[in-house]
């Protein structure tokens, strides 16, 4: 019981100190997320979307894959990743190993299955609405896609929030890819891994109470623009 | 009213259309020319949507073929089509509007103009901003019109479209048909409102049960139908 006592002080202290050093961990943790989230709705978005509209052989199998893959364990995901960028991987020469790039690259496999399956029932959902209007204008593929992705933008923001938990909870994908490095490569769910394994234990449920608050943030920020937004543009 | 050659006229050879099994419309077969209203009348279930959907190529029928005048990949822009319900993008009314200009690849510039004054047309300027799923009922039903205006079309295919509204705002629709008519748009409504038929039609297809009964001057058909399922549509009799 005392521990969480402390924890709370030490994250309150935390909090209020802006110590550089954590400052720097939070700041890597979210930078590194969210580009992964970013990159991952580039792809994730149009690649659901098609496979919600188009019929082509083997859809099937990519919607078990994408299904599948939204459960990817982070530390195989990390595996793989640390083999292809490793000195005598195939991209070996890049140098990418134990950096924030190849972070980035990690959490981005693993996001990606989570936006692009779940655009697919977003799209599917809004096509049974809009279909008729949008083939009977004789839309293209381009405009189709631009149109479906731009109104169900509501339920695509919380596709984008289920995308940036999975990336700013997950450790083991960063912890093997980046190494944990002091003020290089340590975010926040290494450092508690690191911590808890030292064994101070309040400083890590600390920094833990620290990446609630953070998550908590983000949603209050996405549930805001959602309701004020939504209500305007009356989604319901 | 758009366009060089006209896509006009539409002629539909021996259509039929099944789905699970069952032969929903069968052995269709008619020609539409150009200026003259024509209205597809028939009881709940009779195909009426089906054949509207077909011809509009929303649908590939079974067998048999829907032939324009000109080929059908440059034909699918020059129709429109207005459905029971409206579809209303999670958008503003003018910008349901300009969505559809752009889906028809009209210049930037052009469209705003366009689109403000197809909501002129349909008395809806003062909701221009608003969010179009909020417009009521008629409203929305108008604000399609506007939309389908908008783009121009030589075809419009109406899909009941005052089924679900109340006689002012069914009015103010058919006075939007009216407007497009009166541009030289051709007409191809589906009705189930002998009201609405006598107002509207100059020609009618009697449909029933999946099959075209009767083609004829609106006139003569509301005068003289020529098959008993006609004439009892006529009497409101309920036809089974």
């Amino acid at each position: 019981m005392e521990t969480f006592v402390t924890a709370f002080a030490e994250a309150g202290a935390l909090l209020i100190s802006f110590d550089p050093d954590f400052m720097s961990i939070v700041g890597l943790s979210v930078r590194v997320s969210l580009s992964a989230v970013a990159i991952a709705c580039l792809i994730g978005f149009p690649l659901g979307a098609i496979v919600a509209l188009k019929r082509f052989p083997g859809r099937g199998f990519v919607i078990l894959l994408l299904n599948t893959f939204m459960g990817l364990p982070p530390v195989v995901v990390g595996l793989i990743v640390f083999l292809i960028l490793s000195r005598a991987g195939p991209l070996g020469v890049l140098g990418l190993l134990f950096t924030p790039t190849a972070m980035i690259i990690a959490q981005t496999i693993l996001v990606t299955p989570i936006v692009a399956a779940l655009t697919r029932q977003v799209v599917a959902d809004l096509w049974v609405e809009y279909g008729e209007h949008l083939r009977s204008l004789d839309a293209g593929p381009i405009t189709t896609l631009a149109t479906l992705i731009t109104d169900a933008r509501y339920s695509l923001a919380t596709v984008v929030l289920a995308g940036f938990g999975r990336a700013i909870a997950e450790v083991g994908a960063v912890m093997i890819v980046g190494g944990n490095i002091d003020h290089v490569t340590r975010v926040m769910t290494s450092a508690i891994a690191l911590e808890t394994s030292k064994g101070n234990l309040s400083t890590a449920l600390g920094l833990g109470i620290v990446l609630l608050f953070l998550a908590l943030t983000v949603n209050a920020a996405v549930q805001i623009i959602n309701t004020s937004a939504g209500k305007r543009a009356a989604l319901a | 009213m758009s366009g060089p050659a006209s896509i006009l006229p539409l002629q539909v050879h021996r259509l039929a259309f099944e789905a699970g099994g069952t032969r929903l419309l069968d052995d269709v077969s008619f020609d539409l020319q150009a200026g003259r209203r024509t209205v597809l009348l028939g009881p709940n279930g009779a195909g009426k949507s089906l054949l509207l959907r077909l011809c509009h190529g929303l649908l590939r029928p079974t067998s048999g073929e829907v032939r324009w005048a000109i080929d059908s990949r440059r034909s699918a822009r020059r129709q429109a089509m207005v459905f029971q319900q409206p579809v209303m993008l999670r958008r503003s009314a003018i910008a349901n509007i300009t969505h559809a200009l752009a889906a028809h690849d009209v210049p930037r510039g052009d469209r705003l103009p366009r689109a403000n004054a197809a909501l002129a047309l349909a008395g809806l300027s003062h909701v221009a901003r608003r969010p179009a799923r909020v417009l009521s009922g008629g409203e929305q039903q108008r604000l399609a019109l506007a939309r389908a205006w908008a783009t121009e079309p030589e075809i419009l295919f109406l899909d009941e479209p005052t089924a679900s509204l109340d006689p002012a705002a069914t009015r103010a629709v058919e006075t939007l048909i009216e407007g497009f008519h009166a541009a030289d748009t051709k007409i191809v409504m589906a009705t189930h409102d002998l009201g609405q038929a006598r107002r509207i039609a100059d020609d009618i297809l009697f449909l029933h049960k999946g099959r075209l009964l009767e083609t004829s001057d609106a006139e003569a058909f509301f005068e003289k139908p020529q098959t008993e399922e006609g004439r009892a549509f006529i009497a409101g009799d309920l036809l089974w």
